[in-house]
């Protein structure tokens, strides 16, 4: 199935990791890896998650995380995950 | 899996280097809008091209949504229109109207270009042809998203320069009808040699008639990729150097591929190409020329630039394709002058001549592209220049293009500001010395000798 991937980048500070999480989970969002580092305060992440279940149209899942983002600012980006299989694996 | 650090090279391209897919372009067939009278061909092509292209710029942005790379044009191109007038269509002014229609189309379903106000006329043209090129100068003044290429030769062909001398008449026109604008009817009007049917670049995009009803094709850009993965292998050798701008091709094409085939699945229209081309914006980080200076020179047009040009050229399309099922169009390092900051600023140093330019269009996809010359320069130098131009691509086999923009009321040292994508630059010198007897001669220069292949 379609899996998409989440990306935060920005500033380190408590919580970020919970106020996306909980986003997710309350729109039925599975989160399948996490993988993150923090080099100089700055704080990189990335989840491959499963929105095969939300009832929620991709574009406003998009637009909600971007804007939870600018709330406890970070950038949040959400891509299908096709873009970074095209370009990296033949 | 797809790891982190693969995540953050895609995002990076796309955040700091400029990556984009530079165009989705929906080529459309209107061989069946013709008609013997006049207002129904209108309102064929107008409601055939609605109907095909109304959800192109929706599909195009829900894609940049949800992969996150920006689409940066949606364009259509459509079957050159000397074919499609050519029954209903008795005088220029006829022709014009039919770019209106197009214009309108264009503006109803959200494109900021459509191609095809185009006629082929590499061995000759028929009346319709010359009505057509002869309503140019009207019909690109009265439009704003029109645009028009005329082909004027190929190497089966030879070159047609009948038609060569007409063009030179007709670019000055062009310029002379749209001079409040600084002459930007020429920056919309585009003459070719051996004109590709699938090309989804604007200006010179059209639907040739070797194409399907419906059908898109996908050009691609980074050109500030290339650049930024050549700044890690600085001082190395040609064998890394090649492999470097390989690779980051690869990585850039594959992304163009897989906007084209979504946006095929998504509008049920078949998949054409891709066109492996390295397109520069007037953005800073976004040109070839800059490209140029990191493999080696000081500025474009350095000695050296034809080479690095040649090799740049050679690499992207090696790694292009690969990325992709099916590659068309141009497929190359496109060199324009005032969509590009870094050939700017190399005209402005004094470093890039239009005769350097001319070499360079020797080895790369287009030709002498988006370059200003002053106002007063003659129609018959500029069919010289254009014959030049043909020539190099009539007898490499290859695509060549002009489009020059006399500029009215300038001259070299002014400047000239375009605005938007097609961006600034400054008015270059021309030779001075006349070529009238040569471009009065008439009639074509027949096909060169290794064009009789069978």
């Amino acid at each position: 199935m379609k899996k998409t991937i989440i990306t935060v980048v920005g500033k380190d500070g408590v919580g970020i990791i919970a106020k996306i999480c909980t986003y997710l989970a309350n729109n039925n969002i599975n989160i399948e890896d996490i993988s993150q580092t923090i080099t100089g305060g700055f704080f990189n992440m990335m989840m491959i998650t499963d929105m095969n279940k939300t009832s929620k149209p991709f574009g406003d899942i998009s637009d909600e995380l971007a804007q939870i983002g600018e709330e406890i600012g970070v950038v949040i980006k959400c891509q299908r995950e096709e873009i970074f299989d095209s370009m990296h694996r033949i | 899996m797809i790891n982190l650090n693969e995540v953050s090279e895609t995002n990076e391209m796309i955040e700091k280097e400029n990556l984009d897919v530079r165009t989705i372009t929906m080529g459309i067939s209107l061989l069946d809008c013709i008609d013997s009278d006049l207002e129904k061909v209108k309102k064929n092509i107008y409601d055939k091209i609605y109907k095909y292209a109304k959800d192109l710029v929706k599909t195009g942005k829900d894609i940049e949504k949800e992969f996150g790379i920006p689409i940066v044009n949606k364009r259509i191109s459509v079957t050159p229109i000397a074919l499609i007038g050519a029954a209903a269509c008795k005088t220029p002014s006829d022709f014009s109207e039919l770019a209106i229609v197009l214009d309108e189309v264009a503006k109803a379903v959200g494109v900021n270009f459509i191609g095809g106000f185009s006629a082929l006329v590499s061995k000759g043209m028929t009346p319709a042809d010359e009505m057509l090129i002869k309503s140019i100068p009207e019909a690109l003044s009265k439009t704003d998203r029109v645009c028009s290429s005329i082909n004027l030769g190929s190497t089966k062909t030879g070159i047609n320069m009948d038609a060569v001398k007409l063009m030179g008449e007709i670019i000055k026109e062009t310029a002379e009808y749209t001079r409040e604008k600084d002459s930007l009817g020429c920056a919309k009007l585009v003459v070719f040699c051996n004109a590709p049917d699938d090309n989804p670049f604007m200006a010179g995009a059209f639907h040739g008639v070797t194409e399907a009803d419906c059908i898109i094709n996908v050009g691609v850009s980074g050109p500030g990729v290339v650049k930024t993965a050549l700044e890690k292998v600085r001082g190395k050798d040609f064998e890394i150097l090649c492999e470097t701008i390989k690779k980051t091709a690869f990585k850039v094409t594959r992304v163009g591929q897989l906007v084209a085939k979504e946006a095929s699945d998504r509008l049920g229209v078949p998949f054409g190409i891709v066109d492996l081309s390295l397109a520069p914006t007037p953005a800073i980080g976004d040109s070839v020329a800059d490209i140029l200076c990191e493999i080696g020179l000081e500025y474009a047009g350095a000695p050296g630039t034809t080479a690095a040009l040649a090799l740049l050229n050679d690499q992207v399309k090696k790694g292009g394709v690969m990325a992709s099922s099916y590659v068309g169009g141009l497929s190359g390092a496109f060199i324009p002058v005032s969509e590009d900051q870094g050939m700017i600023n190399a005209v402005e140093a004094g470093a890039l001549t239009l005769e350097k330019l001319e070499a360079m269009t020797c080895v790369c996809s287009v030709g002498l592209d988006m370059i200003a010359i002053p106002g007063d320069t003659k129609a018959t130098t500029i069919s010289g220049i254009i014959a030049d131009e043909l020539a190099i691509g009539m007898v490499n086999q290859k695509t060549t293009a002009v489009r020059i923009i006399p500029v009215i009321g300038k001259t070299v040292g002014d400047n000239v500001e375009f605005g938007g994508l097609l961006g600034h630059a400054p008015i270059m010198p021309v030779n001075k010395f006349s070529c009238d007897d040569f471009i009065n001669r008439g009639g074509r220069i027949p096909a060169p000798i290794h064009s009789f292949k069978n």
